[in-house]
């Protein structure tokens, strides 16, 4: 695929590990704060041409590990109501609720579609007019445009049957919580390119600034990442911390104009709860009055569900870096990935289903070691 | 956080609703929403995410990017740094282990 | 569909009904109009319900599979040439020469009477193409609603060489890992029929019998360790299987991995990894080192092997592992999907 497997090559990747290996002189701390670039990293490992000293943190930026545990069980309620096509992305089906997932409410009878496009749960709602059709609308600023178009849409078309449970959140305000988190450890961001694509980086120097805290905005491929990292150390070891384009094949600094006005009409900003973070404030959008109607919680009636998370899971503080996965109690007995506790492992790419497939190379004893001491 | 690829703009068209156009990727071919990319022209590539086409690729910045990465050969070797072993595995993920 | 004409009686049929699993008249034209004739070969046997057979050797292969696809006709295939080939390649697998299948076919009320006569002349032209026979069967209907059209059972009997001896245990450090060709393609073709998954272009499904294949293989290269079809959960699955079992650890190469640009693409698309995604007509192997460019000639000869590889070697490190060495030279430990994989957004 062009565009893609150039930023694949071996030989070029190695050169820009040699090159990061040399200018680093100490211990950094980045996040990746998105889950995209966590998958590379893991799919790649690249995480293995790195110098010890640099530590990568996998950050909030997966919309499966942070959709709240509520919104879940919401999702899960609205999903096993006869009459209802319930339509989401794959990632959406295994994630635990309370007490199940989609996939048990698919066994259960309900009818629970997986779709590639919002839009095609528009079409359904098009070919069932008897039926209430409604879409999982999860995800950051880069799914966003997707699911307001399908809003959109299906308002324009009159559709008395579509509807969706949102729940969008936003890359700046998670990077000023994590920031702004008293445990701390993050010195340098790299941001989600394909967020950018969207709104562009005109958000960001303020966030940069106001934290001292280099961001890059960079791509998925090895390469893109590598770039990525490169281009922190090097502001980490000069001691700036500036805003960096180093995805600028396709990511400008205004961003997708069109996208952020269909955005600005059919959302509205709202504070959003991450699961395992708690609520930050104006941290994400929910449907704007003019498309309320629109809203699966207001058309069904979900609002009496409340949930609140597993003590037991610390999925929260993993994913702000403030600690390890091995260093949760329940890392690998209670909670694995055939029996998640949170989102971190049901994701594959989720850091702690990720430690646990690498710590079973790594000699799973002294891991444990590691957790008893 | 977000799956999205790059494709080639092979035709567009209008279903009524809205802009929808085929794009191939790697010799896949599939209908994609165009409405975000107005000014787009058949030949363009974009990045795909969900069925929706979000940004153009920039050819020329794609080649700059890449012209870039092949520099970084010529400037290892005024340093001579040479990767070691580069099958010598480093530890599998950033857990230390004291 | 185009070539069949359907036949007396069953023209009063368009559909499956009920009747045509009672084991009345109906059952009975079914089998002589229908199944008889497009599964039997130049000499149909009376499809019984059971059947004596001679069988060369002492040493016998026995396999069972059933079949579940949607859609039942896809680019490549259909349930009808899977339920012979599936079967087949099992019986291969083991060392085993195939030469009897039976066939089970639960029906559901209100299948397209020529749909089914598709997915069984499918069936018929695979066993005839593959030299095996066809020899006893049953039907079943159930009602509407409670199937999937149709849904096969093969087994099938085979005889084993003396000196044949191919199991998983047998995988040794140093042996070195051989895939026949291409991977994803089945499951591709499947997948992008799906609803909403849609592409503008066919991918083909590789459902094919491997046997001849394996025999080339074992003549080439007689110590073959270990062979495997990598169907459901894909060659990753089939290399956990391996490795757990022999209790050694594998190592792949990325780079050697054979997929067809147009599988990669789709895989990329939807954010799958090729090594899980099903195939139906590849074979891996495992040969000892001083055997593997034997065993790689004979399989890259035969015609459903032209892409074959030597994707990687069975090591001392990491056992009961799988793990991959990256594009960029890195290493990743690929475990067993917990369930399907789907389409990803992130």
């Amino acid at each position: 695929m062009k565009y893609l497997t150039e930023f694949r090559d071996g030989a070029i990747a190695q050169k820009l590990a040699a090159e990061i290996r040399q200018m680093t002189t100490r211990h950094w701390a980045i996040m990746e704060v998105c889950g995209g670039q966590t998958h590379s990293i893991m799919r790649n490992g690249i995480d293995q041409l790195l110098p010890s000293e640099i530590e990568l943190i996998h950050g909030p930026g997966c919309p499966v590990c942070v959709t709240p545990l509520e919104m879940i069980d919401k999702a899960l309620a609205i999903a096993a109501l006869p009459n209802v096509i319930f339509c989401s992305f794959g990632d959406m089906l295994r994630v635990p609720g309370s007490d199940r997932d989609l996939f048990r409410v698919k066994s259960e009878g309900g009818d629970v579609r997986v779709v590639y496009s919002p839009l095609d749960a528009v079409q359904l709602a098009v070919q069932h007019p008897t039926k209430q059709v409604v879409f999982f609308g999860i995800g950051f600023e880069t799914t966003a445009p997707a699911n307001a178009m399908a809003v959109h849409l299906a308002k324009k078309q009159g559709l008395t049957n579509f509807s969706m449970l949102v729940s969008h959140v936003l890359v700046p305000p998670a990077i000023d919580a994590i920031m702004r988190s008293p445990t701390n450890r993050v010195q340098a961001f790299l941001a989600a390119g394909h967020v950018n694509s969207v709104m562009g980086f005109w958000q960001y120097p303020p966030l940069a600034s106001q934290h001292r805290v280099p961001i890059v905005i960079t791509g998925f491929e090895p390469l893109d990442v590598l770039e990525g990292i490169r281009r922190c150390v090097r502001q980490l070891e000069a001691g700036e911390h500036e805003v960096e384009n180093a995805y600028e094949r396709v990511v400008t600094f205004d961003g997708n104009r069109a996208a952020q006005a269909l955005l600005e009409e059919v959302f509205a900003e709202s504070d959003r709860a991450w699961r395992g973070i708690g609520v930050i404030p104006r941290s994400g959008w929910k449907l704007s009055d003019a498309y309320a109607d629109y809203d699966a919680e207001n058309r069904f009636d979900v609002s009496d569900i409340h949930t609140h998370e597993s003590p037991e899971c610390r999925s929260g503080e993993v994913l702000q870096g403030a600690i390890k996965p091995t260093d949760c109690p329940a890392f690998g007995k209670q909670c694995t990935p055939r029996t998640p506790f949170g989102a971190t492992m049901v994701s594959s790419e989720g850091a702690c289903a990720a430690y646990f497939n690498y710590g079973r190379v790594v000699q799973l004893e002294r891991v444990r070691v590691r957790v008893h001491a | 956080m977000c799956l999205a690829v790059p494709g080639k703009i092979v035709e567009i068209s209008d279903d009524g609703m809205v802009r929808m156009a085929k794009l191939d990727f790697g010799g896949i071919q599939k209908q994609v929403c165009l409405a975000y990319l107005p000014d787009a022209v058949v030949g363009d590539y974009a990045i795909v995410h969900v069925g929706f086409a979000i940004s153009r690729i920039d050819e020329a910045s794609a080649q700059e990017t890449l012209r870039h990465f092949r520099e970084l050969g010529l400037l290892e070797e005024e340093l001579g740094e040479i990767p070691d072993d580069e099958y010598a595995p480093p530890p599998p993920c950033p857990v230390t282990y004291q | 569909m185009d070539e069949w004409a359907c036949p007396l009686p069953l023209r009063d049929y368009p559909t499956v009904v009920l009747g045509h699993g009672g084991g009345g008249q109906l059952s009975a034209e079914l089998v002589e109009h229908l199944f008889r004739p497009a599964l039997g070969g130049d000499d149909p046997p009376p499809l019984t319900d059971s059947t004596v057979l001679t069988l060369p050797g002492t040493r016998i292969a026995c396999s069972t599979d059933s079949f579940v696809v949607k859609p039942l006709v896809f680019p490549g295939g259909s349930i009808g040439t899977l339920a012979v080939h599936g079967t087949v390649n099992d019986l291969a697998m083991s060392g085993a020469t195939p030469l009897y299948l039976t066939a089970g076919f639960i029906l559901e009320e209100g299948l397209p009477m020529a749909t089914l006569a598709r997915i069984v002349s499918d069936m018929g032209r695979a066993a005839r193409e593959a030299g095996v026979r066809i020899v006893t069967g049953d039907t079943k209907v159930v009602e509407r609603g409670k199937g999937d059209g149709v849904y096969i059972n093969t087994a099938g009997i085979g005889v084993v060489a003396a000196n044949v001896d191919i199991a998983p245990r047998r995988a040794q450090v140093g042996d070195v890992v051989l895939l026949s060709g291409t991977i994803g393609d089945h499951g591709m073709a499947i997948m992008s029929l799906r609803e909403g998954l849609e592409f503008d272009t066919t991918i083909q499904s590789d459902s094919a019998a491997l046997h001849t294949m394996v025999a080339a293989l074992l003549a080439a290269a007689p110590d073959v360790h270990v062979m495997r079809d990598p169907t459901r959960g894909g060659v990753a699955s089939s290399l956990n299987e391996i490795a757990q079992d022999a209790q050694v650890g594998i190592q792949i190469h990325e780079e050697r991995v054979p997929v067809r640009q147009e599988v990669r693409s789709a895989c990329e698309l939807l954010g799958l990894d090729p090594l899980f995604v099903a195939n139906e007509g590849k074979m891996l192997a495992i040969v000892p080192a001083a055997q593997a460019d034997a065993a790689l000639a004979a399989m890259r000869a035969h015609r459903l092997g032209g892409n074959a590889a030597i994707i990687g070697e069975v090591v001392a490190d990491h056992p009961g592992m799988l793990v991959e060495r990256t594009t960029i030279g890195a290493r990743r430990v690929i475990t067993m999907q917990i369930g399907e994989q789907l389409p990803r957004i992130c």
